[in-house]
């Protein structure tokens, strides 16, 4: 049965998951890079700082529309058992658990994030401001999620965006480290050191992880979804259409 | 118009007396009055007359009438206050502001070390008036023999018969800008002392989200006694624009500097002459404390102590602080000192006060180190313009009030310096007193 | 941020810091106002019967 889900290919939901996460991913990165633009105070005759902070708005609450779309479409794909609640609910689910639950952390944080800005004028600013720095957390857990419960991680485009928006987000980081906090010079050193402890543990680990062998099983995909990696070349072909859902490395079975 | 006060007191009669003292009545040489002795002076707590229909509200009238304002410094209509709290929804709260944050102040302080008993009546009548349960009374942690003194006091009221609202000490951080109001209330609600821009106001929400009314302690020494002798005996010394007896804490060149009751509108040579008279010449006479005015000595010897007196002279007696300050002072030495002080003081959270107070006192020290820049002054009175009603509280205000007056009586000085630098007693003077240690708020 | 959404009744001191003229603010101005105060990041900018204070 398995084989013949495979088989008839991936559904419109599987593809459109995997856009929509993209798409998310991207308007998070423009997010957080506006968002240091914003408090950095830059601005231009043409681009005012009010401009500047309702295009900061504009993307987060994008890249949470977004977010809900890719949230919807993975429980609606048949292929994957994601429910609803470990879109919630991290790390509770069957498949790829881990991976899977750190999106649903990065979800939590984000919309913790957003919800908080709307109810503003009822908060502290001083509590705002510490849950808005949460932010900064829910981006690379974002990412680590997309790494590791993505099909794609193998195909170059999707790769590519991600590389490019760690190093959009790194720039970020720098430029709002470089002039946070000028008498804190313990806490500056934390927040470069965090960044590039995450950015070097990254790149050490994507080789033997998502772009290694067998990245489906070792990330915790049901077995009943694997294929049987003994069987012969054809089956090798379903095994990597139902792991990876078909990306660069499938020929004529899948797409 | 009776004189001032003096140390010697008369025997005591059963009458209160025509003249003063008045809270100062008896106050022992040593130590503090104990509660048998308060009541030999001043008699029991009074309780409401049952044939008063009023019940304990009739103690608000008669504060009313009596015209009592708070002594803290903003001399706001005591019975106004009581009414606002006693009227709105919740249970009230009474808070006894004692913390005396002005530094040039003493007479809070000395109230409670002395006199505890008629701050403590104060109080409970207060309280009772206004329908209060509890009343916490604040004092600085510098201030440790008034918090030793005044919980003595409060256990020795322990014996009271019933009724007696419960009373609280609490301690407050040192700091110039935490007696003010809504920086104490918001002490007493666990945040930082700073004062607090947010409606409501504290008479509708303050300590515990209920009505709060917040007195100074000397304003409640005065109610113990409007409630035994009433209004009428409160009026009979003072003017009529500020009835009644005050406490004013003077300093500087004198014999016997300290805390004195005058009445309002006495004069300033009466109260001197009271005081053993002064050691040396007056150049100048500060009114109100760090956030008043400046007088010229010149003027000092037609200087009356009330509001509308000082007025003209563009001051006014605030808290009741008495400053002189004497020829062989350096009076830019010494404004410039205070000025970086107030600068500090700063709560810290209203952009043009901390740069502008900051921006203020560094052009202070640049002209006070001798500068050819003659730009310098039109550069303070840009950046007063720029500081002051901007925050949210009224210590920026006050501060640039104390630079301009001081500019204005000591322009002299001021010039001198710019052109020649610092004068041989910029080092050595140190009439204006100030905290030892720089407690500031703004760590909080 | 309120000085660019209300220059007609919002300069900037040396410090960044809002000096609000304090006249009541004209009819036309009124949503802008409102604007100008939401987007102030520490909520300074009160409309207070329809008069900004800072």
């Amino acid at each position: 049965m398995n084989a013949m889900v495979a088989a008839a290919g991936p559904s419109a939901y599987w593809y459109l998951t995997r856009s929509s996460g993209a798409v998310a991913l991207v308007l998070l990165t423009l997010a957080l890079v506006l968002g240091v633009v914003d408090i950095r105070r830059w601005s231009t005759p043409s681009w005012p700082r009010f401009i500047v902070d309702s295009l900061h708005r504009t993307a987060s609450l994008l890249a949470l529309a977004f977010l809900g779309l890719h949230i919807l479409t993975s429980v609606l794909d048949s292929f994957a058992p994601i429910s609803l609640i470990d879109a919630i609910i991290p790390f509770a689910g069957s498949y790829r658990p881990f991976w899977l639950g750190l999106g649903a952390l990065a979800s939590d944080l984000m919309l913790a994030v957003i919800v908080t800005s709307l109810l503003r004028r009822h908060m502290g600013h001083a509590a705002w401001r510490r849950t808005h720095w949460l932010a900064y957390a829910s981006w690379p857990i974002a990412l680590l999620h997309g790494f590791g419960t993505g099909s794609d991680a193998k195909g170059t485009w999707l790769l590519a965006l991600s590389v490019g928006c760690l190093i959009a987000v790194i720039a970020a980081v720098l430029v709002r480290v470089a002039d946070g906090w000028p008498h804190q010079l313990g806490r500056r050193a934390a927040a470069l050191g965090g960044a590039g402890a995450f950015t070097l543990g990254l790149l050490l680990w994507l080789p033997s992880g998502p772009l290694g062998k067998e990245w489906a099983r070792r990330s915790g995909t049901p077995a009943s979804l694997l294929g049987h990696s003994s069987a012969g070349s054809s089956s090798s072909s379903i095994d990597s259409v139902v792991s990876t859902g078909g990306a660069s490395d499938t020929t004529e079975s899948g797409r | 118009m009776s004189g001032l006060s003096t140390r010697e007191r008369p025997t005591r009669e059963a009458a209160p007396s025509t003249g003063l003292p008045r809270l100062l009545e008896g106050v022992p040489a040593q130590g503090a009055m104990s509660l048998q002795a308060h009541i030999e002076t001043h008699g029991e707590l009074p309780s409401h007359s049952r044939r008063d229909r009023r019940g304990p509200a009739a103690l608000i009238d008669n504060i009313e009438q009596a015209g009592l304002a708070g002594r803290g410094g903003a001399s706001f209509p005591m019975a106004t206050k009581m009414r606002a709290v006693a009227g709105a929804r919740g249970k009230p709260i009474v808070v006894v502001n004692a913390t005396e944050g002005e530094p040039a102040s003493l007479k809070d302080r000395t109230l409670l070390e002395t006199l505890p008993h008629l701050v403590l009546d104060g109080a409970a009548l207060a309280a009772r008036a206004i329908g209060a349960d509890e009343a916490i009374l604040c004092v600085c942690e510098s201030a440790g023999v008034a918090l030793e003194r005044t919980a003595r006091a409060i256990s020795e009221r322990s014996r009271l018969a019933g009724g007696s609202p419960r009373i609280v000490l609490n301690v407050a951080p040192e700091g110039y800008v935490v007696g003010q109001e809504s920086a104490l209330v918001s002490h007493l609600n666990g945040k930082a002392p700073k004062p607090t821009f947010s409606q409501p106001m504290l008479f509708e929400r303050g300590v515990r989200r209920r009505p709060t009314l917040v007195n100074n302690a000397e304003t409640l020494a005065h109610v113990a006694l409007i409630a035994r002798y009433g209004p009428r005996w409160f009026r009979e010394l003072g003017i009529a624009g500020q009835p009644g007896s005050t406490l004013v804490t003077l300093s500087g060149p004198i014999s016997y500097p300290g805390v004195y009751e005058i009445e309002y509108g006495a004069s300033l040579t009466s109260l001197l002459e009271a005081a053993g008279g002064t050691t040396a010449a007056a150049r100048a006479a500060l009114f109100g404390g760090y956030s008043g005015s400046w007088v010229d000595g010149h003027l000092l010897g037609g200087v009356a102590l009330s509001d509308e007196h000082l007025a003209p002279h563009g001051a006014s007696l605030g808290a009741g602080v008495v400053l002189l300050l004497s020829e062989g002072a350096c009076p830019v030495a010494e404004t410039v000192r205070v000025t970086r002080w107030l600068a500090r003081q700063s709560a810290g959270q209203c952009g043009p006060c901390v740069h502008g107070l900051d921006s203020i006192a560094s052009v202070l020290e640049q002209i006070a180190g001798g500068t050819r820049d003659r730009h310098l002054s039109q550069r303070v009175a840009a950046l007063t313009g720029l500081t002051a009603r901007r925050g949210a509280c009224s210590h920026p205000d006050g501060a640039v009030r104390f630079v301009t007056s001081a500019l204005s009586v000591f322009a002299h000085e001021f010039s001198d310096h710019a052109r020649h630098g610092q004068c041989d007693a910029c080092r050595s003077s140190r009439e204006m007193p100030l905290p030892m240690r720089a407690g500031s708020v703004r760590a909080a | 941020m309120c000085a660019e959404l209300l220059p007609e009744l919002i300069a900037l001191d040396e410090w960044g810091y809002p000096i609000i003229d304090e006249r009541p603010i004209p009819p036309e101005l009124t949503d802008l106002a409102r604007r100008a105060a939401q987007a102030c990041p520490t909520f300074a900018l009160l409309i207070e019967r329809d008069r900004p204070r800072g």
